[in-house]
């Protein structure tokens, strides 16, 4: 019972980084590794406030702040200055690397007696895993409904329209560049706040722990979309969501089976990389079995 | 209502593939003007269109719409004034987005997106109605995803989606060249009755030459890059595609295959 509390709670905290993910990677159609950087930037920005006496809630809202910045300067790189998307995205992540050690002032800060946004509110008694979850829960829940609203007012419609065919969109008098910063800035503020929550939850803040977060987040992505389903936005987002969740418990089952937790990654990237041949895969299969008989 | 002076483009200058697209053309069309035009390939007809629309800047000289310059303007900010259909029925439209999000962008073209929420049930009900007109069955489809349409109505809804904010030039790139022949006239027939309800000034680009008789009230032919010749309403009324032919062959000093027009 307890792994099931813990595992739900971090696929809550996760969760944020695989909304962030999907709206890059499917929203505007762009793979933004800026996230790696962005997620430990969100991380040492909240350890860093809360080490200096702010409120939990304040040091979220600052860790959001700097990573819209972050994917702000790869909105800019990408736009304005016409680097492709891949490597502006990179070139953000690796200068973020070094910014997150300025931020810090050293490679790891640890959260021992600060208070976070997980100790603040004893909500009824409850154990921590389990004041974890409910404040996971509703963290993520209020991002979702502000992100449903947001992409389905004009300004949200016109970002989504970007991605599926920025030719349409021009045509119809939006300028496509502010909408490409705007879904990058949106998509890094979202992972930066998950980066918080993540540092919070397991007490200190590493230079290190962005490392492989962009396969993690597609990772929940494509296990959201093949089980739960694309019929609309709404229901993306809430098979992202779910999405991180299964990722999560996957991920405590295969070690629970005896898999070294050092070969994690190399496991996340297969499961990836399977999931994004899995059409090209079918149609071979189907070809293949069509050809036997 | 729309003024073209001089305008020049070459594309990849000072290079082995460098291509003079456009050679001091100047158009000038009222406000009301039908006009279709034809050349064949590399005459320059969809460059004009491009630089009109702003896809790319001219090298040379001006482009106006109803008093406005808008030479220097990025595509975006033109589309205040130009409602466009291309030629590939996917380009019109976000395949991946309903029919009612589409519309609802569309109705918005050149205004700056609010936060205020783009679906309300008085717009779904204007939608309806305007589909109703298409006469495509689309008013009972409003949440269906455009990229389950056929071409034909795809291109149909992106023609309502052009003309639905009242452009002041409506620019239609072979709009029904990827489309089957009968698919194609009933979405000119559609064109022809929006233009003309609307009264909107309209410059339509087409490979059939049958069709630029048939419709509009001015036809230009291009050639390298330049415009050949300008017919009126009046004369136009009394060619055949022979006469195009035959005058193509006086302008231009060349005998004009008519497959490369009617063809290609």
């Amino acid at each position: 019972m307890d792994l099931v509390i813990a595992t739900v709670s971090q696929g809550m905290l996760w969760a944020l980084l695989a909304i962030g993910v999907y709206l890059t990677f499917r929203v505007l159609d762009i793979a933004d590794l800026t996230v790696e950087g962005s997620f430990p930037l969100g991380a040492a920005t909240a350890a860093t406030m809360l080490v200096a006496g702010v409120h939990p809630l304040m040091a979220i809202l600052g860790a959001c702040l700097t990573g819209m910045l972050a994917g702000v300067v790869t909105g800019f790189l990408c736009t304005k200055l016409k680097i492709p998307a891949l490597l502006a995205g990179i070139l953000t992540m690796i200068a973020l690397y070094s910014v997150n050690l300025r931020i810090m002032g050293k490679a790891n800060l640890p959260l021992l007696q600060q208070d976070t946004v997980f100790t603040i509110w004893q909500v009824g008694g409850l154990d921590k895993s389990m004041t974890t979850l409910v404040i996971g829960t509703v963290i993520v829940l209020v991002v979702a409904l502000l992100n449903y609203w947001f992409f389905g007012t004009e300004l949200g419609t016109a970002v989504r329209a970007t991605g599926f065919n920025p030719h349409m969109i021009r045509a119809n008098g939006i300028n496509t560049d502010n909408m490409i910063v705007l879904g990058l800035l949106l998509s890094n503020g979202l992972v930066a706040i998950s980066g918080a929550l993540v540092a919070q939850s397991n007490g200190f803040a590493d230079v290190g722990m962005g490392v492989g977060t962009i396969v993690i987040g597609l990772a929940s992505v494509i296990i959201g979309e093949v089980l739960f389903g694309t019929r609309s936005f709404k229901n993306c987002l809430i098979s992202v969501i779910l999405g991180s969740i299964v990722y999560r418990a996957v991920i405590a089952i295969v070690l629970q089976m005896g898999m070294p937790p050092n070969d994690l990654k190399l496991f996340t990237a297969i499961l990836v990389a399977l999931a994004l041949s899995l059409p090209l895969l079918q149609a071979r299969w189907n070809k293949f079995r069509k050809g036997v008989h | 209502m729309l003024h073209i002076d001089n305008i020049s483009k070459t594309f990849n200058p000072g290079t082995i593939t460098e291509k003079l697209a456009l050679h001091n053309v100047s158009l000038h069309l009222a406000p009301g003007d039908f006009v279709t035009v034809i050349g064949g390939n590399g005459a320059g007809k969809s460059t004009l269109m491009n630089s009109i629309a702003g896809t790319y800047p001219v090298d040379a000289g001006s482009i106006t719409i109803a008093g406005t310059d808008i030479t220097k303007w990025p595509e975006h900010k033109r589309a205040k004034y130009i409602g466009r259909v291309f030629q590939d029925p996917m380009m019109g439209t976000a395949a991946g987005m309903m029919i009612e999000e589409n519309l609802a962008i569309a109705e918005r073209r050149g205004l700056t997106p609010t936060l205020r929420w783009s679906s309300s049930a008085d717009g779904r009900e204007h939608f309806r109605r305007l589909l109703k007109g298409l006469n495509l069955g689309l008013e009972d489809r409003l949440e269906s995803k455009v990229g389950l349409l056929s071409g034909g109505q795809r291109q149909a809804l992106t023609l309502l989606m052009a003309t639905m904010a009242q452009p002041k030039l409506l620019l239609l790139d072979e709009h029904t060249a990827a489309l089957d022949p009968k698919t194609a006239e009933k979405v000119l027939a559609l064109t022809e009755k929006i233009v003309a309800q609307q009264k909107l000034t309209t410059l339509m680009i087409t490979h059939n030459m049958r069709d630029a008789l048939k419709y509009g009230n001015r036809l230009i032919m291009m050639y390298e890059g330049h415009i050949l010749f300008d017919i009126d309403s009046e004369k136009k009324k009394t060619l055949g595609i022979k006469d195009l032919l035959e005058m193509f062959e006086q302008a231009a000093g060349s005998e004009l295959s008519s497959d490369s027009l009617l063809l290609s």
